[in-house]
Parts: structure tokens; C-alpha cells; sequence
């Protein structure tokens, strides 16, 4: 609206202050550079998603997503509400979702462990939703405004009982955009619950950026059932485990419940059902990986030392890369844009040809379990951690003098 | 007679589906079940558009059954659960059903929210003042002194009051009533749905046995005429002496309040802000 009346009616663009950058982008049909922040892109992505309802709890770094979408779902006919609590927020996006919304919560450690068991819900439930967690530094309320990657392990582990997860990790303003889609689309394609999780500084950060015309934007909607009612499974099985989705409302009269149960949904204790149900839920990912995962290889070509870093970490550690291969030292980045399901095929390649990993997180050690996991016939040398606790982040230098230790 | 009530129920129970069901002999719960969906029938409500939603209890286990739209959700949650729904699909029936311990301990904070926010959703929460379940642990509603197994000296907690409760957050429709009352359930849930905001039918149910075991209640019919003998109509309380009131379940619709109903609400802002846009892309 602004950029439209700037020229003719600037006063009332002053008026209109409190609107946010993105109303102004998404009436447009071409789309400005402008600043933006890491949370306003994923606002901004999910409503690009298609996302028509949000609930929520205020948390800190992450507000300002429920803030915009406050302000801009309404305009376009979606629902936005601030539930009493996260427990409640991630219940009420599942419950959307069944009635066929395009349904996202967004939060903060604190909050995104109490969504735990909702999130195993949805999960075992097969109902796409999508959580974003801006991450803090814990554990508990920490330090608020402060970045840390503590959330790695509960994206994957926090809910109880055993299901995959499928967990995004932007590392800038547009990628956020960018995974938020990508996050929305996923979880109505593989039916679940997918985590996109944001370091604060990238939440609060500003970057000029310029997005996709809504016309370049892949937009992806759950599969609807074809047959009739009563041929319909909630639970259907095909050879992607990709299975149709039905709302409320419309006719099918499913039956959904946390329960272990049958390709119907229906509850059973059968050991070979349950064996069935669990082994969908596992399948649906891992047959799917070449899907699901994404990585970037950075200098990677002639490196002999690898650095494997997610989100804002792996951008100090792009400017060490710099810096280090100034100085003559060969060394690359392998960052991933999915951190679940782990990308091992790629870590394992890497793993091929390089003799030191570093392993940069904000954290005290999460990511680098996973490369030792692919290590086995490496020694502990060769996987080196730089982990860093503080509230503060890890700069180009702290990761160039680690290059320079190992090589 | 007894034929046409039990055929309305066959035709929307899941006959083909998950039977035998899980409550004990004795157990009030099939009672209200029928009572809820006689209440449906007699309103020629489209089944597509009912979803009944629940928690996790043995009351919770009754959306397994019923051929609605169904939704068995998590301890305590149902509510928060119900509110998705009905946000995104306002013309569609959510009924929720719940436990005592369900919908006023773990799920206390949806229920007075969803009360204060007015969210029309029809919620009949079973009360047989214990957590059934999972075996007879003391719920908010046991009252003082009862045994439960985590109260195995008598219970020093006091109870809630339910329906007070719900209208103390505001709730804008409140019963109560007895399993043994299966006629003023059917109209409660009737009015329930009908009602164009929160409501919550309160049924005092029996739990011979768990919770009358426990407490030595004398089985299921004793319960029953019990549940009869101490309850009075809301409509006798005033011309009985205080003392024959005292202890009594009060039945009866304790609340019926029109008040801006939340998605209709809702609704209404988006078509405020909504013409504001248009306005502004004229200028
Ligand atoms: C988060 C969580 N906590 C505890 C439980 C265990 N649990 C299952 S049912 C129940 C209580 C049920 O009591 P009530 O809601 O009164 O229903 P009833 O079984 O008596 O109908 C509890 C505590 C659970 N399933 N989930």
C-alpha cells in the first residue's frame, strides 16, 4: 500500500506507520528490495504459503511473526488467534488443519517445549502443521533475546515415543522466506508436523532482500481424497506413503486419534497394525529423503578441511572460509538446509575427502553427534567441536583461528 | 416403543467398527452417549457437519463410536483442539466431550478460556468424580473426604464446582444434570447445540466400578437411584427449606445468556478490516 501512494499521498502513508513492509509487498504484483527481518519473512512466507491460520502465544525472539500475521490474515480472510498458551496453540493449529486450513504456530524454546506432545500428535496423526521455533539460549527462560542452537536435538527427540522429524534451518532473511514455503509445503505433502527453526539473530536481523513474485512461488496443497466416502482410508497406503487427506466437513467422517491405530484411524493393540502404522510414519520420511533433504556445499571442491555449520553459525563461518583460503589454507562449508531427516549421505561424502571436520554450533554439542555417528572409521581427532554457550554468537575470527589449529 | 430409540442409535454408532466398546458394566457413559446422540437425531443436524472432539478418559473414548466427523485428541485438550476447528469451519457442529479430571484439571485453562472468549462449542463434560481410566486417582471434582487410590485417607482437597466455574469465565450456557436424568440430558445436549456460544452440560455420572467401589456406593443401581434421590430440579430449589437443599445436585439450565458469540465476532473483523483495505486501494 505504502510504495503504491507514496508519490501521490504521502501523508497517508504516515498514517498508516504501524502497517507492516509486507502489506505493501504482497498487494504488489512486482516486489521491491526492501529490509526485512528474519521473522518477517517467515510471515511473510507462510501467508505466500497459503498459511489462513495462525495461533499462538507471545514469546520472545518470535513475536513479531504473530504480530504481522495478526495484522495481515484478517485482510485476507484467515484466522488469527492468541490462544491462552502454547499447549493450546499447537492444538488449535491441528484441529484447523483436520478442517483443512493451512495452519502454523510460531514460538520460542520455552514454548516449543510445552508444544512437545501436541507435536506428536499431529505427527502420529498425520496432520500437516508447521512450528517455528525461534531459538533463545536456554535451557529454561535463559536468556531470552540471546541466539543458541540448543533446540537441535529437541526438534528432533522432544516428543515422546519414536517418529521422524522433518526439521528446516534457514541461514538469512530470504532463506527464511524461502524454508517457511518449504516448510508449509512439506507438511502437506509427507502429512506431519515440520519444525522450521531460526536463530534469534536471524529473527531480529535485517536484510535487504527481494522477493519471488507470487508467480514464481511453488505452492503445495495436501492430496484430497477422489474415491467416495465410504472407500475412504484416513490412512491410505501407496508406494510414496504420500496418502490423500479429507476435512472435517466435507463428506468423509473420519476418525482421528493418538491412539495407535489402523489404516482406518481407528484405535488398535493388533502388533502387526501397530508395526504397520509405525513403520509409515519411518517410511514416509526415509523412502522420501532425496525429497526432504537439502544442503549447500560451500568451496568444498578442493577442501581439506570441512566445516559443518547450520543457520547464522555457517555465515561467520563462510567469512573464515574467506579468510583462511587467503592464507592459502583449503577448506569448505557443508551446511544443511534440512538438519532432519540428517543429511548422511552427503556428510558421508564429505567425510571421504577431508581430514578434519570442525564442527562450529552455539551449543554444547549437538550437530557434531551426528558427524561422529558417520565417523566410525575416523579418529576423534579428526572431528573437532567449537561449541560456544554465552548468549553471544561465533565470530569469522573464533572460527578462522580454528582452522588454523587444525591445519 | 424401545425399537425406534435403539435404531436411531445403531444408525450412528460405527456398528462395523471398534466393538466391543471399553466401559466397565454399570458405567454411565454409554447413557449419556445415547441421551447425546438421540439429542442429534431429533435435530436433523447433517452428520458431515458435526465433529465431536474429546480428550483422553474413559468419557473421552465415546468419538470412537459415533459416525461423525471424529477427533480423539490429547489429555486434557480437547477444547483447544475444538477451537481450531470450529475457527476455521464455523458452520460446523463441535461438540466435545470430556471428564471431570479431562476438562477441569489438565484442561482447566482451555475450559475458562474458550467460557471467556464465548467459542460456540457445546461441551458435555461426564463427571464421575474420579480419574476413571487411570484407575481412581482423585480428580478436581472428588469431593472431600471420598477415597480415591491417590487418597487413600480421605480426600482433604475441595472440589470444584463445575458449572460455576464455567459461568464464573463467563460461559454462556450452563446445565447440569444425572445419567439417571437421560431425558433432561437429551434436551440439554438439544440446547447445547442450539445455543450460539460456549455451553457445558455437566452430567453427574456413575462409576460403580472404580469410583463407587472405592467408596463403597453399593453398585450401579444403588448409584442410579442415588443419583435421582439427591439431585432437586433448579426449579424446586426455591419453595424446599434450605436444609433440604443442602448437599443436593442442583439440575437444571443454570445459564442461558445471548452474548457475542466468538467466531461470529470474528467474522465481523474480517469484514471490518476487510472494507477498510478496499477503501484504502481506491485512494
Ligand atoms: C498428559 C497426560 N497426563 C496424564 C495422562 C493419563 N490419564 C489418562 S486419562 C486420565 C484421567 C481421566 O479422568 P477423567 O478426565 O475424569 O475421565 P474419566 O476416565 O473418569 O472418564 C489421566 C490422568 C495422559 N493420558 N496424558
Amino acid at each position: 500500500m505504502k510504495a503504491k501512494t507514496t508519490e501521490t499521498t504521502p501523508k497517508k502513508a504516515e498514517t498508516k506507520k504501524q502497517e507492516s513492509v509486507l502489506t505493501e509487498l504482497q498487494t504488489k504484483r512486482e516486489r521491491k528490495v526492501v529490509l526485512m527481518q528474519g521473522n518477517e519473512a517467515v510471515a511473510y512466507g507462510a501467508l505466500d504459503a497459503g498459511v489462513n491460520f495462525f495461533a499462538g502465544y507471545p514469546i520472545t525472539p518470535s513475536t513479531e511473526i504473530a504480530e504481522i500475521l495478526a495484522l495481515e490474515l484478517p485482510k485476507r480472510g484467515g484466522v488469527f488467534i492468541q490462544m491462552e498458551d502454547e499447549i493450546a496453540s499447537i492444538c488449535a493449529i491441528t484441529g484447523a488443519s483436520l478442517a483443512g486450513a493451512k495452519a502454523l504456530t510460531a514460538t520460542s524454546g520455552p514454548g516449543f517445549s510445552l508444544m512437545q506432545e501436541g507435536i506428536g500428535f499431529a505427527k502420529i496423526t498425520e496432520t500437516p502443521c508447521v512450528v517455528v521455533n525461534v531459538q533463545r539460549m536456554g535451557p529454561s527462560t535463559g536468556m531470552p533475546t540471546s541466539p543458541a542452537q540448543g533446540d537441535i536435538m529437541q526438534s528432533k527427540w522432544g516428543s515422546h515415543g519414536d517418529s521422524p522429524a522433518i526439521v528446516l534451518y534457514p541461514d538469512s532473511v530470504k532463506e527464511s522466506y524461502e524454508l517457511t514455503i518449504r516448510a508449509v509445503n512439506l507438511s502437506e505433502k509427507y502429512r506431519t508436523c515440520v519444525i522450521l527453526l531460526l536463530d534469534e539473530v536471524l529473527g531480529h536481523m535485517r536484510e535487504a532482500v527481494r522477493l519471488p513474485d507470487m508467480a514464481n512461488v511453488r505452492v503445495i496443497s495436501r492430496i484430497k481424497p477422489t474415491v467416495p466416502p465410504h472407500w475412504y482410508k484416513h490412512y491410505d497406503e501407496n508406494q510414496k506413503y504420500l496418502s490423500p487427506l479429507a476435512s472435517y466437513g466435507e463428506g468423509y467422517r473420519f476418525h482421528v486419534t493418538g491412539l495407535t491405530h489402523d489404516v482406518h484411524g481407528f484405535p488398535t493393540n493388533k502388533a502387526t497394525e501397530a508395526a504397520e502404522m509405525m513403520e509409515r510414519l519411518r517410511k514416509k520420511i526415509s523412502y522420501n529423503i532425496r525429497d526432504l533433504v537439502q544442503i549447500e556445499s560451500h568451496k568444498m571442491e578442493d577442501a581439506k578441511i570441512a566445516i559443518f555449520a547450520a543457520g547464522i553459525v555457517s555465515r561467520a563461518a563462510k567469512a573464515a572460509i574467506a579468510m583462511a583460503r587467503q592464507e592459502g589454507i583449503l577448506v569448505g562449508l557443508l551446511r544443511p538446509l534440512t538438519i532432519w531427516p540428517f543429511p548422511d549421505d552427503a556428510v558421508r561424502k564429505m567425510l571421504r575427502n577431508v581430514e578434519t571436520v570442525i564442527v562450529p554450533e552455539l551449543n554444547q554439542g549437538q550437530l557434531i553427534h551426528e558427524i561422529q555417528r558417520l565417523t566410525k572409521d575416523k579418529s576423534e581427532s579428526n572431528v573437532i567441536s567449537l561449541q560456544r554457550v554465552n548468549g553471544q554468537l561465533l565470530s569469522p575470527n573464533d572460527i578462522l583461528r580454528k582452522i588454523k589449529e587444525v591445519s | 416403543m424401545a425399537t425406534i430409540p435403539q435404531r436411531i442409535i445403531h444408525e450412528y454408532l460405527r456398528h462395523d467398527k471398534k466393538f466391543p466398546h471399553v466401559w466397565c458394566s454399570g458405567c454411565s457413559i454409554g447413557i449419556v452417549l445415547g441421551a447425546i446422540i438421540r439429542a442429534i437425531a431429533s435435530m436433523n443436524i447433517d452428520r458431515d457437519d458435526i465433529v465431536m472432539v474429546s480428550g483422553i478418559g474413559c468419557s473421552s473414548r465415546m468419538p470412537v463410536y459415533v459416525d461423525f466427523n471424529t477427533l480423539h485428541s490429547l489429555h486434557g485438550r480437547s477444547i483447544a483442539y475444538a477451537t481450531g476447528v470450529k475457527l476455521y469451519k464455523p458452520h460446523l457442529k463441535v461438540i466435545v466431550v470430556t471428564g471431570d479430571g479431562d476438562c477441569t484439571a489438565i484442561g482447566g485453562n482451555h475450559l475458562i478460556h474458550a467460557a471467556r472468549r464465548n467459542i460456540d462449542l457445546s461441551v458435555i463434560l461426564i463427571n464421575n468424580f474420579i480419574y476413571g481410566m487411570t484407575g481412581g486417582q482423585c480428580s478436581p471434582t472428588t469431593p472431600q473426604e471420598a477415597i480415591a487410590t491417590t487418597a487413600p485417607y480421605g480426600n482433604i482437597e475441595p472440589e470444584f464446582n463445575i458449572c460455576e466455574l464455567a459461568m464464573g469465565a463467563g460461559a454462556s450456557h450452563v446445565a447440569r444434570t444425572t445419567a439417571f436424568h437421560t431425558q433432561e440430558v437429551q434436551g440439554m445436549v438439544k440446547d447445547a447445540i442450539n445455543h450460539p456460544g460456549f455451553s457445558l452440560v455437566e452430567v453427574i455420572s456413575a462409576c460403580p466400578v472404580i469410583y463407587g467401589r472405592l467408596n463403597k456406593k453399593g453398585g450401579a443401581p444403588q448409584m442410579m437411584k442415588d443419583m435421582r434421590d439427591n439431585s432437586i430440579p433448579l426449579t424446586a430449589v426455591d419453595k424446599l427449606p434450605p436444609e433440604k437443599v443442602e448437599g443436593k445436585i442442583i439440575r437444571g439450565t443454570l445459564r442461558r445468556d445471548i452474548r457475542p458469540e466468538f467466531c461470529a465476532e470474528y467474522a465481523k473483523l474480517v469484514e471490518r478490516v476487510k472494507t477498510a483495505e478496499g477503501k484504502n486501494e481506491e485512494l
